[in-house]
């Protein structure tokens, strides 16, 4: 099969919550290799957007393409070539850190010995192995979020769509995560988003802000910095974030 | 629990990071539907017994039972070998116990968020629908199996009609599988466990009640003749009652077959509709 050059492709995608215009047509293309920093403050559409990309939510308008398979006409098709983190890295909390690895795996089709082995390369990938026999709901942020990064890595998928996967980590958690991610994004397409602008510098090699659902800015962590005013020398891409989510709400004004 | 996070917070030192190295990108597998359902029927069913509420819904269940069957309804007082005393309240029983178990099937995943995680794994709605409700019922036929040393008392104190005895058993699990598709289809309503029970009570009753004279009567004052005669046999308790005198009619093997399909289908179209919203 041939693999299409942008493995995730949306284009227009539009939802709305009753009034609320939650995302008003957005258009994305991520190539293999490129890690994806989407950016954008609290409310601007980011998890919504992340929820129409991986068939949790139908846009209103739109398509998304995982590998080059239609989201909307094989959902599954489409499903089995990515991995995803929601929001908060949610888990059956009752089962522990192997059993949720081993559900997560049989539910994408492997079997027997396969789902055993898939489920020890995800554990040592984010090195769960101290807590591999804990009950998830016993575990540390940390660890907790680790459970949820195995289970989108379990099946070695061409896409991963983490959404905001440092949230609440600490320091070094933090760097161990981005090290992770900048070593998978190598041969990967990876959307990652977050609301902490380092983070960008740290693992992205391409950049997307939104505000209020419309896209503001898509370009390298370079270009994004390129953007600074001279003269400011402290927190530049606090700056820049602030000056094109602020312009963006006064031109909705 | 606190040894655990203690224990778990120190391990975080450990790296998160391991090569990345291994990258392969074969075809991913294409599990049959059969195969994607048994995966949720598994990791439901376990659910049951990862916390006590496996234990604590047999142990009622049994117990419930057999105290109705001697104490109320006078199993060896009357005198003869059979178990309609027990059979004559597993309705009532159902009618609390299925919501106990159907409840937290949806509601839960809404309320934790592990829908986000369940729905955007190659599975399709129905395949999640049956194996949750599957799962559901099996759970609810291990505890009325565990209700058949009744039935070893009555075939040693006397000559009971085994086939009757089979066909009450065969009745309940049908009726057990009839208010479930009710519960888990209210528990997708939701995100309240509670609020997912009370309303699978309620709707377990009148779907046991139409058959009754008191809904009956209130009908008549208004209705046309075919609404009574229709709420009449969309009665479950008439179809378990049908079966349980060790009749057979098809119609009453037919109610139970049709109302879950149909509750389990409008369970996949509710979560759908979900997901559009």
């Amino acid at each position: 099969m041939d693999t299409p050059a942008n493995l995730i492709q949306a284009t227009g995608l539009r939802k709305s919550f009753g009034t609320l215009e939650a995302v008003r047509g957005i258009d994305l293309c991520v190539a293999r290799g490129q890690v994806l920093g989407f950016l954008g403050p609290n409310g601007a559409g980011k998890s919504t957007t992340m929820r129409m990309l991986t068939g949790f939510l139908q846009p209103d308008a739109g398509t998304v393409k995982i590998a080059g398979v239609d989201l909307a006409i094989d959902p599954l098709g489409a499903k089995r070539n990515f991995g995803y983190l929601p929001e908060g890295a949610p888990a059956y909390s009752e089962m522990r850190v192997e059993d949720f690895l081993a559900f997560t795996a049989r539910a994408r089709g492997y079997r027997g010995g396969e789902v055993a082995q898939r489920v020890n390369l995800a554990v040592a990938r984010v090195h769960l192995e101290p807590c591999r026999g804990q009950r998830i709901e016993t575990l540390s942020k940390g660890y907790k979020r680790r459970t949820g990064i195995a289970q989108a890595l379990l099946h070695d998928p061409p896409v991963l769509i983490l959404d905001e996967p440092t949230d609440g980590l600490d320091p070094n958690q933090k760097f161990e995560v981005r090290q992770l991610v900048r070593d998978l994004g190598k041969d990967r397409a990876i959307i990652l988003s977050t609301h902490i602008l380092e983070e960008v510098e740290a693992v992205c090699t391409r950049a997307v802000i939104i505000n209020r659902g419309r896209m503001v800015f898509d370009g390298t962590p370079k270009e994004l910095d390129a953007r600074v005013p001279a003269g400011v020398e402290h927190n530049r891409l606090d700056h820049i974030f602030r000056t094109l989510t602020a312009v963006n709400s006064k031109e909705r004004a | 629990m606190s040894k655990a996070r203690d224990r778990s917070s120190k391990q975080d030192g450990a790296p998160a990071v391991a090569s990345a190295a291994q990258n392969n990108f074969g075809p991913p597998p294409t599990p049959s539907a059969f195969a994607r359902t048994m995966s949720v029927f598994r990791r439901e069913f376990a659910a049951y017994f990862a916390t006590p509420v496996a234990a604590v819904f047999i142990v009622m269940f049994v117990a419930i039972a057999a105290l109705l069957s001697f104490q109320m309804a006078g199993l060896y007082t009357r005198g003869q070998a059979d178990l309609r005393s027990f059979f004559q309240w597993q309705p009532w029983l159902g009618m609390f116990f299925m919501p106990a178990l159907g409840m937290r099937l949806w509601s839960d995943e809404r309320r934790s968020g592990s829908i986000e995680l369940l729905m955007t794994l190659p599975l399709t709605t129905r395949d999640m629908v049956l194996g949750k409700f599957l799962a559901a019922w099996a759970f609810a036929c291990v505890a009325l199996l565990l209700t058949t040393p009744l039935w070893i008392t009555i075939a040693w104190l006397g000559e009971p009609d085994h086939g009757v005895i089979l066909a009450g058993y065969i009745a309940s699990a049908m009726l057990f599988a009839t208010l479930l598709s009710v519960s888990v289809c209210l528990s997708a309503c939701t995100r309240n466990s509670v609020v997912a029970f009370v309303l699978s009570v309620a709707a377990c009753f009148l779907l046991l009640l139409t058959g009754f004279s008191i809904v009956q009567d209130f009908f008549a004052q208004w209705s046309p003749k075919w609404v009574i005669e229709s709420l009449a046999s969309m009665s479950a308790m008439t179809h378990f009652n049908g079966l349980t005198r060790g009749v057979f009619d098809a119609r009453d093997v037919l109610y139970p077959i049709s109302v879950v399909f149909a509750l389990l289908w409008v369970n996949v179209l509710l979560l759908d509709w979900r997901g559009s919203k």
